[in-house]
């Protein structure tokens, strides 16, 4: 012993090292890697950037170990036996006694001088036989199957099948083409049983309609008898589903996925940002998924914000500068309807003028408006709140992307809180002209009717064509949000950035563009940025909290900018099962 | 001058003009169905006149398609979009079209289409202008076209069509001296530098490379071999012949045809010195290009195939100056002319393009020298008579040692170029 | 880089001045010259064609008779023995398709159709015949056996949008094509 105590005292070993960082050794394909104490043997290999493949392992779930795909070959030093003392390497580690039958890796945690081996003779083997028994009663359903481009059992089948089957028995028919919810579809045969969606339904969702029935080979996915799958997060089954079993209703047979381009961007619908992938080919918008960041979204996204794309390809939209002359709206140019609407606001005194912007709008956008209420001299500039209920899992109360934004541009605490004065202001006459910036003001504003009327002079942007529009002398085409190169702040506080995925229709602009054409138009010494890129040094310079970011400071999972105590209830749960050490994270 | 002839020429001029470009059409049309038969493909023989879009009920189809097809093709350059490009030199790029077809048609002035007409008293020579100068006026104008496609090389602004002219203007330096030494024994054995009197002459005396015939009648019959020279004449045909030769060789790479075409050499300059032209433009060079070939073919028959006479002694059996025979000879020269468009298309598809290195070696050391040892052997041979045999022993002494040394310079020169590394 | 000598061949005195092989050549070409011109050249016996050089004078004479089995023309789509349309809008034509010639649009078989349980047929299928470029590689790629390159090779039009064949004119060319693998038979 004294004799082991000298020695550790002279050199420490790698063990050692490692515990005083509450790491542990493991060795994978050979190579020595320090990973935490507990992680799952599939993550280590992650670390190592070894691919272990799998179908029910998901890092938010927890591990049933059911797919059985995770095989990989384990090795640990031998127990010593009684008195012995254990014998380290050269290297300083033991050496690693393999085991002769695998283990699955998504469900064992690491421990101290513990050996993976991720390919190999046995591992593939295994790999084979597990691939062969998935694909027994698999039907050869892919020419039509959505999943078809990003299905996990095509994949590992090409990496890891035989190419032909060997079953020569009947396939086990099920149930196809099932309504099981008002988003999703089931396909029973396509279901490999990897359990992945009804743990998300009982873990996440927590409301656990899905469950297996029937045994052995007949075991099927279904929905409780006399319930529906219309959870508002139903559709990320599909998105966890490995293969095409529970596809999107909206998204069926509309595009193959191997066409369809990849757009970062976020969520706008409420005030956490989730962030978003854009699915789009030739300027056409196909589906939404959510994206990784488990600072704002974790993997999951609600079902109601990621159909609301379709209003992108609104007959509504507004596609060309109209200028009303009277009483009907004609399109026109930019240049033309720019002038009009600065002529108009040139003539008027600062106090007869108001603006009101949308915390649905960029910070870049809200940052202009603001310029231009500067120009015009009035500090009547209000976004409209929009409140809602929290569905205490994603959804915000605030249904503004961008209220934590718009609070820090306008450098009040309530962005929206002028929102009355400037209404008293245009039913009692006193404002001349207003500027309605992406907000709908009979509808969502509180204004009415004879209000807008008795404006002299209304310029208003929107996407759509709503009653506000059809009451403005000028209106002005604008972006959605697929539609430009933008950056939020969500409620926590949370800098994000969304990229342009597609071209906004027509002559429509991004907004920005417009805003910085009105401002030079007012103020003849402003001098328009020439990319939006340009927006965002001048607002970085200007605002504190945005200080030193630009576009690509912000990075795809965004900057915290700023803390206002809000939290995001769904990560909250989440963090608590990590603790519990029910998923690993 | 009066006015008779003024309006004569007026009408020559229309007519000749008329006739060379009509030829033009035809050579193109030639050029494709003969290439065409050549490597064993049908050509162009639809063609023919579109009736419908007249208002007719059907197209009218000619008993040979496709006559129709060169005005097609240039109804075709007419309408086509007339294409400048932004970099190019305007004012050049205009001009150079211009350059390359005018100098082909005007040396066309002197050549004699016919025999002299006799309209009341006045007889009427059958070319525009009855030089005395003929083949000098033709080499002068000629060569300006040099300029038409150097100007088209450099004005287009643009790589290939850069490369293209300045081969061009090397190319044609280089063979305009064999050219122009290769006729000096032709313009001594005539003596004379006119044209129409050229041929007259060999109406008289046999064309110069078949001298079947001559004052005393057809070879077959006795008067021929009674002629005074006649050893003589039969012996001037060696340095004739080689003439001949380097004269018509020499017509190749003036005329920029293969297998001189390095110029517009497709596959290393895309389209050489007119890549950047389009439409009527390039119409232009085209119709240079053939235009010269039509006069080197009319030069290359005036010369050495008696231009208009129908030969064999026929020429004195028809009454002088009527207008019908006038006509005829008109058509046995432009069917002599016919027959050469068809050798120079012949070639194109037969001979491959020279190398350009080959090209140069072959104009200035070759041709150059040939046509300089050519000229003495027809001097020495026409001197022979009066210088005695002494003096023609001795004469073809020199030139022997004069040849034996240039050829000597001429393989040391050569000879580097015979192994080549690759 | 290596320098390589390459020795040309000796030429003879009479090879040297090339006139001879020019005429050679120039006999060689007139020989065919003169055989086009009677109607003698290659392809008048073997593809019956004018004997004006081996080019056939379409559209007199046809290759209708000499195209091949493997012959690759239009492309069209198929029906099978049961009158089914093979297309299952997959995309993978439209997908491999080397000048993106083919455009598809998906859809959902509705449940009252006889075959429902096939689920997706296409509602739109173009194949603009101005980017074909007759490759193959659509019938290649087919996992369906539905689309086939057809014999047919006069393609004509006066305007683009007569150029490019849409759903009806692929069946009408494709026509119905018997003893295809139906393993759309076996779906419950």
């Amino acid at each position: 012993m004294s004799e082991d105590a000298t020695a550790t005292a002279e050199l420490k070993l790698p063990k050692d090292l490692a515990a005083e960082k509450g790491l542990v050794n493991v060795q994978i394909d050979g190579h020595w890697i320090q990973v935490p104490r507990g992680t799952r043997m599939i993550e280590a290999a992650k670390i190592a950037e070894k691919e272990i493949p799998h179908y029910c392992y998901h890092p938010k779930l927890s591990s049933p170990g059911n797919c059985r795909m995770c095989l990989v070959q384990m090795g640990m030093p031998p127990r010593p036996a009684p008195g012995e003392a254990p014998t380290f390497g050269d290297d300083g580690y033991q050496e690693i006694g393999w085991m002769p039958r695998p283990v699955i890796a998504c469900a064992n945690t690491v421990a101290e001088n513990m050996g993976i081996r991720t390919s190999g003779e046995l591992v593939e083997s295994c790999r084979e036989g597990v691939m062969e028994f998935l694909l027994i009663n698999h039907p050869l359903d892919c020419p039509i199957c959505d999943q078809a481009g990003e299905c996990k059992l095509q994949e590992f089948s090409v990496q890891h099948g035989r190419g032909q089957s060997r079953f020569q028995e009947t396939k086990i028919k099920k149930p196809k083409n099932v309504d099981i919810g008002k988003n999703i579809r089931l396909d029973d045969e396509r279901c490999i049983m990897c359990s992945r969606c009804i743990r998300f339904m009982e873990e996440v969702a927590e409301e656990p309609v899905l469950g297996f029935s029937q045994r052995g080979t007949h075991t099927s996915v279904t929905v409780h008898p006399g319930r529906r799958l219309d959870n508002n997060y139903a559709l990320n089954t599909a998105d966890i589903c490995p293969v095409g079993a529970l596809t999107s209703n909206d998204f069926r047979f509309q595009m193959r996925v191997w066409f369809l381009k990849e757009t970062k961007s976020i969520d706008l619908n409420c005030g956490t940002g989730c962030n978003t992938t854009i699915w789009t080919r030739a300027n056409e918008v196909f589906r939404v998924t959510p994206r990784q960041n488990n600072d704002v979204n974790s993997d999951w996204m609600p079902d109601s914000h990621r159909l609301a794309f379709h209003h992108l390809e609104s007959d509504a939209r507004l596609t060309a500068p109209l200028i009303q002359k009277e009483g009907t709206h004609s399109s026109s140019t930019w240049t033309e309807a720019i002038s009009k609407a600065a002529e108009g606001l040139n003539m008027r005194q600062p106090k007869e003028v108001a603006i009101i912007a949308s915390a649905r709008m960029s910070n870049e956008e809200l940052y202009l408006a603001k310029k231009l209420a500067d120009a015009l001299g009035t500090d009547l500039i209000s976004t409209v709140a929009r409140k809602g209920d929290s569905d205490s899992k994603l959804i915000s109360a605030d249904r503004n992307p961008n209220s934590t934004g718009a609070a820090l541009i306008f450098g009040n605490e309530d962005p929206s809180e002028k929102l009355d004065a400037i209404r008293e202001g245009v039913s009692s006459g006193r404002i001349k002209a207003l500027i309605v910036l992406q907000e709908d003001l009979l509808e969502e504003a509180g204004f009415n009717q004879s209000d807008l009327a008795g404006l002299e002079h209304l310029v208003s942007s929107h996407i759509l064509a709503n009653p506000t529009a059809a009451a403005s002398e000028v209106v002005l085409p604008g972006a959605g949000f697929a539609e430009k190169r933008a950056t939020y702040v969500n409620v926590t506080g949370r800098l994000q950035r969304a990229y342009q995925a597609t071209l906004a229709p027509g002559d429509a602009r991004e907004d920005w563009e417009t805003l910085a054409a009105l401002l030079a138009a007012v103020e003849k010494t402003f001098e328009a940025p020439a990319s939006v890129d340009g927006v965002i040094k001048a607002l970085a310079s200007e605002i504190p909290a945005f200080e030193g970011q630009s576009f690509g400071s912000i990075g795809d999972l965004g900057v915290q900018i700023t803390e206002t105590g809000v939290t995001i209830p769904l990560l909250e749960q989440e963090k608590a099962r990590v603790e519990s050490g029910l998923i690993n994270g | 001058m009066d006015t008779t002839l003024l309006i004569a020429t007026a009408i020559k001029i229309g007519v000749f003009l008329g006739l060379t470009l009509t030829f033009v059409s035809i050579c193109v049309i030639f050029e494709r169905r003969f290439s065409a038969m050549i490597q064993d493909r049908v050509g162009p023989n639809r063609t023919g006149i579109p009736l419908t879009i007249l208002g007719f009920k059907k197209d009218f189809a000619l008993p040979i398609g496709g006559l129709t097809q060169p005005m097609a093709d240039g109804l075709k350059f007419i309408l086509k979009e007339d294409f400048t490009p932004s970099y190019v030199r305007k004012a050049f790029f205009w001009l150079a079209p211009c350059m390359t077809m005018v100098p082909a048609l005007i040396t066309m002035a002197v050549i004699p289409f016919g025999s002299p007409m006799e309209i009341g008293e006045h007889i009427i020579p059958l070319a525009v202008a009855d030089l005395s100068v003929g083949p000098l006026f033709i080499f002068a104008i000629a060569s300006l076209s040099v300029y038409g496609i150097t100007l088209a090389g450099w004005s287009s602004n643009s790589k290939y069509p850069f490369f293209g002219g300045v081969r061009s203007c090397a190319q044609m330096i280089s063979y305009e001296i064999a050219l122009g030494l290769s006729l000096i024994p032709v313009l001594m054995y005539f003596g004379d530098l006119n044209l129409g009197h050229i041929v007259e002459d060999q109406v008289k005396n046999g064309w110069l490379l078949l001298p079947l015939w001559n004052e005393g009648g057809f070879i077959i019959g006795s008067g021929y071999w009674g002629q005074e020279g006649l050893l003589l004449r039969w012996l001037l045909m060696i340095p004739l012949v080689i003439t001949f030769f380097i004269f018509t060789t020499s017509i190749f790479a003036e005329t920029n045809r293969t297998p001189f075409d390095l110029p517009e050499c497709e596959t290393e300059l895309v389209g050489g010195y007119h890549t950047e032209y389009s439409s009527m433009k390039f119409a232009l060079f085209f119709l240079g290009e053939y235009a010269a070939m039509i006069i080197g073919s009319a030069l290359i028959v005036t010369l050495f195939f008696g231009g208009w006479s129908i030969g064999f002694g026929i020429d004195g059996l028809l009454p002088t100056g009527a207008w019908w025979v006038s006509l005829i000879h008109l058509g046995c020269f432009l069917t002599k002319v016919t027959i050469f468009i068809l050798f120079f298309v012949l070639v194109r598809w037969t001979v491959p393009r020279f190398r350009y290195d080959q090209l140069m070696d072959l104009g200035w050391i070759v041709f150059f020298e040939a046509a300089l040892i050519n000229i003495f052997l027809m001097a020495l041979l026409m001197a022979a008579p009066s210088i005695g045999i002494l003096g023609t022993v001795f004469g073809a002494f020199i030139l022997i040692a004069a040849t034996i040394i240039l050829v000597s310079i001429a393989k040391s020169v050569i000879k580097p170029s015979s192994v080549r590394s690759v | 880089m290596a320098t390589i000598k390459v020795n040309r061949p000796k030429l003879s005195a009479g090879e040297k001045i090339y006139f001879g092989s020019i005429f050679k050549g120039m006999a060689i070409t007139l020989r065919h010259a003169f055989k086009t011109l009677f109607g003698k050249s290659v392809g008048a016996d073997e593809l019956a064609s004018s004997g004006m050089g081996i080019t056939m004078q379409y559209p007199e004479q046809k290759w209708d008779e000499h195209l091949p089995e493997y012959y690759r023309g239009v492309p069209a789509l198929v029906t099978d023995e049961q009158q089914r349309e093979r297309c299952v809008s997959c995309q993978l034509c439209e997908f491999i398709c080397p000048p993106k010639a083919i455009k598809i649009t998906p859809s959902e078989i509705p449940s009252d159709d006889e075959w429902a349980k096939v689920e997706k047929r296409p509602k739109e299928f173009e194949i603009d015949m101005i980017r074909c470029i007759y490759c193959g590689m659509c019938e290649e790629v087919c996992p369906e056996q539905a689309i086939y390159l057809r014999p047919d090779y006069i393609v004509t039009g006066t305007k683009r949008s007569d150029m490019v064949n849409d759903k009806e004119r692929l069946y009408e060319i494709g026509g119905t094509r018997v003893g295809l693998v139906n393993k759309w038979n076996d779906l419950k």
